[in-house]
């Protein structure tokens, strides 16, 4: 038996999905798997970037935002584009790229402000890394409401082609979850976790951490404007508080739940975090159950996702897999260059 | 207008928006130099004093009375959220306590969006509140809500010091601020201590809730997000933990912000906030131990 076959056969099953899906399964569904998806790339990413190194971002939904809109301008049909943004800059207002491109340049700009962002803030400790990467959220949104000419300020974007559909949005998750895996369990990766251990003993033995923290940093950042762009594509309008402090607290929940020093961990976060939401949102829309009738009670979900993450806080700080993860190809001694991988779906 | 009476005008704003971000600062710098917590949902309080007090005012309730009642279920609320969400994860990372409150203030601001739904309300206010004061032929303008902001700023500010300098567990605070381990093994009785601070913090912050709710005319459940973040930015600016430098950032950051909007031209003031929290970037990188040099290890 080969050691890939687990992945070979987690991946012909999520093909499955991907061509299958659609075809039988209610559209609501559908929408609740891409929803799921996209939400692993951002959430995994959250993790690599803060859970692995320690050092914890609050800026993640920032790279999001930027993402998002970065690449909805760049696939906007250049009619809507002279509807919706007249005042766009002469070269933007004249291109029109498809989602695989718009997605990738997304993620490579968001790269770009990681690195500008990082390079002094990843200096930072504990809470003040925490506060001053919120402050870099907050900043991505005063610009994005002010930057009207590019973004309709704090109107509604709208007229985005909605282009994620459970192919791609699946098809970046394997990838990312891929990609996140090989670096989180490479040398470079224990690096990582060696500086979130021991700061002082991880110097000491060599580690360089500020190089460390800021790749992480860059390649979660990466992910991040990959996920919004997909998220943007998904919606197929949003605004500038779509992207704010209420997703914030949705994915660091997600990321916590299912445990912030394991790719596992986020992606099982993810699915039942999601899987509870949305239970929750057809309760709160107000049901009757023989003669007794319950209002609609908009917000209970996120009071009880709240309150979840706290209880997560107090009585299992680590998430649920801490930082095990789910082998799917054998790590044993005859592999040992290859990093494990996991999916979860 | 001449220059010096448009000037005038501007400090008199700078101390009114300034008073109100000092009194919340302090609160948060209480706080995070005993437990080391950053404690977001400390802006929920103030939204939780400035409901009260409009909820006992349309029941009835005369003003002040609303008013000294708000603060009083401000001060409880915070004494609850100590007791049931930060005491059991005392001790644990600062990440651990920092996603706790985080979580927090998501409840908080969603509670209050379930209860009085998200459009903000008219807060009632007496006439005698917005008389209007006016200097040098109403060239500069005030009301009795600005004097007011100031004036009870500074008698709780004063109120602070003598309770810090010269009560038993004014004195436990500052031991437990400079080592809560050793506090708690020469006699001081931590949790006391702890529960005092959350009361005194969040009763700044329901009187500063009150106050901000006053000068807008309105309260709505998200009221304390914006003003919370601006009075972390001061205390960061002063000094986290540092009392007095959480004053001083106060006033520095509403004088900052009068500045911006007055002397800026009329395109930069939109992006205010942007560059409020540049600025808290740079002073983390810069001088994070805030203007008064709070020493602690928080740079690589």
């Amino acid at each position: 038996m080969t050691r890939w076959w687990r992945l070979g056969v987690g991946l012909v099953l999520l093909a499955l999905l991907a061509w299958l899906g659609p075809q039988f399964m209610p559209d609501y569904f559908v929408r609740v798997l891409i929803v799921m998806a996209v939400n692993v790339v951002l959430v995994s990413s959250l993790g690599l970037s803060n859970g692995f190194t320690g050092v914890f971002s609050l800026g993640h939904v920032g790279f999001v935002a930027l993402g998002a809109y970065s690449s909805a301008i760049l696939t906007l049909a250049l009619d809507k584009k002279l509807a919706y943004l007249p005042d766009l800059l002469g070269w933007l207002a004249q291109i029109q790229l498809g989602f695989l491109p718009a997605t990738l340049i997304a993620g490579l700009l968001c790269a770009l402000v990681g690195l500008i962002v990082g390079a002094p803030l990843m200096r930072l400790n504990g809470n003040y890394v925490s506060v001053a990467t919120l402050g870099f959220l907050i900043i991505v949104n005063v610009v994005l409401v002010n930057a009207e000419s590019f973004t309709r300020g704090a109107r509604t974007f709208t007229g985005i082609d909605t282009s994620t559909t459970l192919p791609w949005a699946l098809g970046w998750m394997v990838l990312t979850l891929l990609i996140l895996s090989r670096v989180a369990y490479s040398p470079f990766g224990r690096a990582m976790r060696a500086t979130r251990e021991d700061l002082i003993a991880a110097q000491g033995i060599g580690i360089r951490v500020l190089p460390t923290r800021l790749m992480a940093f860059i390649i979660g950042a990466f992910f991040a404007g990959v996920g919004g762009a997909l998220y943007a594509h998904y919606l197929g309008s949003f605004s500038p508080a779509t992207f704010y402090f209420a997703l914030m607290v949705t994915q660091l929940a997600m990321l916590v739940v299912g445990g912030q020093g394991s790719l596992t961990g986020a992606a099982v976060g993810v699915v039942l975090v999601t899987l509870l939401s949305e239970v929750l949102r057809n309760l709160e829309r107000g049901f009757s159950l023989g003669s007794l009738t319950l209002p609609p009670l908009y917000g209970v979900s996120q009071i009880v996702l709240g309150m979840v993450f706290i209880l997560v806080m107090v009585y299992r700080p680590s998430g649920l897999l801490g930082d095990r993860e789910l082998q799917l190809v054998d790590s044993s001694k005859a592999s040992q260059g290859a990093s494990p991988e996991q999916e979860a779906v | 207008m001449t220059g010096f009476e448009y000037l005038f005008q501007q400090l008199v704003n700078a101390l009114s928006v300034g008073s109100l971000y000092a009194l919340i600062a302090v609160g948060l710098s209480l706080i995070f130099g005993i437990l080391r917590l950053s404690n977001f949902a400390h802006g929920d309080m103030m939204m939780i004093g400035a409901f009260a007090t409009v909820l006992l005012t349309t029941s009835g309730l005369s003003f002040l009375l609303a008013c000294l009642l708000g603060i009083a279920v401000a001060a409880l609320a915070g004494v609850i959220i100590e007791r049931v969400a930060y005491r059991p994860v005392r001790g644990a990372p600062d990440v651990t306590m920092l996603l706790t409150s985080l979580a927090l203030t998501f409840i908080l601001e969603n509670l209050g969006i379930l209860l009085f739904t998200a459009s903000p309300r008219n807060f009632p206010l007496p006439d005698w509140m917005t008389k209007l004061w006016s200097l040098f032929d109403g060239r500069v303008t005030f009301t009795n809500i600005n004097v007011l902001s100031v004036g009870l700023t500074l008698v709780s500010l004063l109120f602070l010091t003598w309770f810090m300098r010269r009560t038993t567990v004014g004195l436990g605070m500052r031991a437990a601020a400079e080592d809560l381990g050793a506090a708690q093994l020469v006699g001081v009785r931590v949790n006391r201590v702890i529960v005092v601070a959350f009361m005194l913090a969040s009763a700044f912050a329901g009187l500063a809730g009150v106050l901000w709710a006053a000068q807008a005319g309105v309260v709505d459940p998200l009221m304390g997000f914006t003003p919370l973040l601006k009075a972390f930015v001061a205390a960061i600016i002063g000094g986290l933990g540092s009392l007095p430098g959480a004053v001083l950032g106060g006033y520095l950051l509403g004088a900052l912000e009068v500045l911006i909007v007055a002397f800026l031209p009329p395109e930069v003031s939109p992006y205010r906030d942007a560059i409020v929290f540049g600025l808290l970037i740079g002073f983390l990188l810069l001088r994070p131990g805030g203007l008064l040099n709070v020493t602690r290890e928080v740079k690589l």
